[in-house]
């Protein structure tokens, strides 16, 4: 059988059309249709417009999911970037250069580490350390002379304590992608500004950071995003508490879909979560297409 | 002299506390209860206990939960790159009509979060009869990985040379020959990080396999360990055991695949 040499190559495309239909696009559109509705997940929906969404302008809980995610951006995206950056400069340009590769790989493998745990398992580690009761990190605090606190059950300390077990997941990853990134960079260029006299510092603001932007971009987008979608640290740390001191969007969405029985309400939270994902990208890529 | 080593100490030191948590989660797993209350979680354990290791195994039948993460996330990453691969050879290679709308499509796919499509799926799910099953959750991940090996491999298979195929043609190979004969093989390299990548990721996902896995024999490692925190049963050692637990199959995996992965990470990255 003789076909033409182009076409006929959509038939390989059918299996994935037809899962993809099931699987994302049915359940998105199904989900967008469901927030206009008020539905308990049994019986007919009822049609209510914008009623869910009126009711999300003006539900203080929403906002400070909201409020609480942007911390989870700083703690997740912009300090492990930052951290990151300079761990990765430093390891490349002086650690590499002056006691050798080894040196260097073993130390990011170190910083690496938490990032092989499901997020999950990094929220149990954690929970533990953090335990009132049985927990490390008072029994350390108490050595030091400083007071026990309930680090996850306080209020207040709540949502700082799980941003810094987050930066702890997160730093290795772009420590080790920056490198990378850094692999590239001419070694050249180090050696013209070091021969001029210029500092480490202005050798890693004019050269290291230049030179890996688009690195930069990349883990900045993919960190803000997952800190926008996180979920399993707050369900096995916090359950979004103390009085909804660490409730985020995705735990949000998840408690009115499966612990109240509000699942309109529920499906316009995550449409909206879905907005701002699309919103973030598009503005990522926007900015690097700017760039280049 | 002293400022070179300072900022290596420094280093180190951040190294250290990178890794004092793994360090007081295993000297605590094996650590006796009796040990435990008399010397505290900074203690070293006076000698090796590993019966709460044990007992948290048995009690979560842990030998279970692995399988059923191992299933679920070997299926998964077989699935997926066996779809990847059908879609970027009719992507990359065929360039059929409309390719650049599909792409964007599938990256919209792979970012959408999950909260935005997991009722509409816990309900349908139910309406079929895969609701609770492994094989549910082995079709949703295999779908929402191939997204992302679409994307990926549409772009190495389009650089993908040309006269290979048309000598492949010329011994009459036909297309789906062609796929399996020539482009597969050369294409090793890149199938096998993303395999291993769908493998990770997978046994790393939490929200959909607390959603869709609820009865106890069909949990995954994360979820049987999520659920059961603060449980009133699990004491101090008890619960530190089943963190470590968490962690070693994580290491492990780590362990094996560490070449592919730091040869990969930086295509991960576009995740």
């Amino acid at each position: 059988m003789k076909r033409s040499r182009r076409g006929g190559y959509w038939v390989f495309l059918l299996p994935s059309a037809l899962l993809f239909t099931a699987v994302v696009v049915v359940p998105f559109l199904m989900n967008v249709g469901i927030g206009f509705t008020r539905w308990q997940g049994i019986g007919a929906p009822k049609w209510i417009g914008l009623d869910n969404y009126t009711r999300l302008l003006a539900d203080e809980r929403f906002w400070a999911s909201f409020r609480n995610n942007v911390a989870l951006i700083v703690a997740m995206a912009i300090i492990p970037t930052i951290i990151g950056l300079v761990l990765a400069a430093t390891l490349f340009d002086h650690v590499g250069k002056k006691f050798g590769p080894r040196t260097a790989g073993a130390l990011r493998a170190a910083y690496y580490l938490p990032q092989v745990l499901p997020v999950a398992v990094a929220g149990i580690v954690w929970g533990w350390i953090m335990h009132p009761r049985f927990g490390a990190l008072n029994e350390l605090l108490g050595l030091l002379g400083m007071e026990p606190r309930n680090w996850l059950g306080d209020p207040s300390w709540a949502l700082p304590s799980v941003m810094a077990i987050m930066v702890w997941f997160q730093i290795g990853y772009p420590v080790v992608i920056f490198m990378a990134g850094l692999q590239r960079v001419d070694p050249a260029l180090y050696e013209a500004a070091e021969t001029d006299g210029a500092s480490w510092w202005r050798r890693f603001w004019h050269i290291t950071i230049t030179q890996i932007r688009p690195e930069i971009y990349v883990v900045l987008l993919t960190c803000t995003i997952a800190a926008l979608k996180v979920f399993g640290p707050i369900f096995v740390l916090t359950r979004g508490g103390p009085g909804g001191a660490t409730l985020v969007p995705s735990y949000f969405s998840y408690q009115n879909f499966f612990e109240k029985a509000n699942v309109g309400y529920g499906s316009a939270i995550a449409t909206v979560l879905t907005l701002l994902i699309i919103m973030v990208t598009v503005f990522f890529l926007r900015i690097q297409d700017r760039e280049s | 002299m002293i400022r070179k080593y300072s900022v290596l100490v420094s280093l180190v030191v951040l190294a250290v506390v990178m890794l004092v948590p793994f360090v007081v989660v295993t000297l605590n797993a094996v650590k006796s209860p009796a040990d435990y209350s008399s010397g505290g979680p900074l203690s070293l354990p006076g000698e090796l206990y590993l019966d709460g290791i044990v007992r948290f195994w048995n009690r979560v039948d842990f030998g279970g939960k692995l399988w059923n993460s191992l299933l679920i996330s070997g299926s998964v990453a077989v699935l997926a790159v066996v779809l990847s691969v059908l879609n970027a050879y009719a992507l990359g290679i065929g360039r059929v009509r409309g390719r650049v709308w599909i792409l964007v499509a599938f990256l919209m796919a792979n970012t959408l979060p999950q909260e935005a499509l997991v009722y509409p799926l816990y309900y349908l799910s139910k309406q079929v009869g895969l609701y609770d099953t492994r094989l549910g959750v082995i079709i949703i991940f295999t779908v929402i990985q191939s997204a992302f090996g679409t994307y990926l491999l549409s772009s190495v298979l389009s650089r993908f040379p040309p006269e290979i195929l048309e000598a492949a043609a010329l011994d009459g190979a036909g297309r789906w020959r062609a796929l399996w004969q020539v482009v597969v093989p050369i294409s090793r390299p890149t199938l096998s990080v993303l395999l291993v990548f769908f493998f990770i990721w997978t046994w790393n996902e939490f929200f959909l396999p607390l959603v869709f896995l609820i009865s106890n024999d069909n949990q995954t490692v994360p979820v049987a360990l999520g659920v059961l925190q603060g449980d009133k049963m699990m004491d101090a050692t008890m619960s530190s055991a089943s963190a470590l637990l968490g962690i070693l199959p994580a290491v492990v995996f780590f362990l094996i695949f560490q070449r592919t992965l730091t040869r990969g990470v930086t295509v991960g990255a576009i995740k």
